[in-house]
């Protein structure tokens, strides 16, 4: 398990992986150049963020018909989560983290 | 049309033959997935349900394909909320790959409809559920949030 949330923590110590999970959770089962659409950065420097994703497994890629794509898969982060939060904290720190949202009028804040 | 899709995977220190147990039969299902069961006689073409605490239907469907311990297709409807019951069916796909000492479950669960509200529902609810399968399977303990039905639920 410890290495596993190496992995993890790594691939979520970079500004261009975290902003391409971010196209993931907001549209979820891209292909590989939908992806890089608008991103300043080459296909190859995306492929190789998107290759540390997958090992961290914080991105799964499936293939359909001749088409990959990629899914944000929650359950690495649910998992770091439930170790240090689970239990009986989650609904003390569901409170103060919801009233930050709403004062920082951050409204996509899907539960 | 447009898809709604999540999938979900996990690594679960068993057997491919005790996960697929603990997918459907009910003294694991009432510890991981909110104290329900499921009904089914586990055929392709037959109905299939879960039942909540009370008796009543949180989903139904139906059994599209069955190949233990490695795949399990259904056809899931809300039964809970009108505006997703409106929505029709979605298709909830399991797939175990055995991986070392451990299980490869992928949960796909999608829908042929953009913006659904069910899958938009259960984006939150499955982590949640796999996570306690997960250390039920390992520790034999499931998480405390998932042992009981949701209170207003």
């Amino acid at each position: 398990m410890g290495k596993d949330f190496d992995k993890v923590f790594k691939a979520l110590a970079a500004p261009e992986r975290r902003m391409l999970l971010d196209r993931l959770r907001a549209r979820n089962g891209q292909t590989l150049g939908q992806l890089c659409d608008h991103f300043d950065m080459t296909r190859q420097a995306v492929t190789r963020h998107l290759k540390l994703l997958e090992e961290a497994m914080l991105v799964v890629s499936i293939r359909r018909g001749r088409e990959k794509l990629h899914f944000l898969n929650p359950m690495p982060i649910h998992e770091i989560s439930e170790r240090w939060i689970g239990r009986f904290e989650r609904d003390r720190v569901r409170a103060p983290a919801e009233l930050k949202r709403k004062l920082e009028g951050e409204e996509d804040g899907t539960l | 049309m447009e898809h709604s899709e999540f999938v979900y995977v996990t690594y679960i220190r068993t057997s491919a033959g005790k996960l697929w147990r603990a997918l459907m039969e009910p003294e694991f299902t009432r510890k991981f997935w909110h104290n329900t069961v499921q009904e089914s006689d586990w055929k392709a073409g037959s109905a299939w349900r879960i039942v909540k605490p009370d008796g009543s239907t949180a989903d139904s469907g139906e059994v599209l394909e069955v190949v233990p311990p490695r795949r399990l297709v259904l056809k899931w409807q809300n039964q809970m909320f009108p505006e997703m019951t409106a929505e029709g069916f979605s298709r909830l796909t399991y797939e175990l790959e055995e991986a070392g000492d451990a299980v490869k479950l992928t949960l796909t669960h999608e829908m042929e409809k953009s913006g659904s509200k069910l899958i938009d529902a259960v984006r939150g609810g499955w982590p949640r559920i796999l996570a306690s399968l997960k250390s039920l399977l390992e520790t034999g303990e499931s998480l405390q949030s998932t042992r009981e039905w949701p209170k207003g639920l």
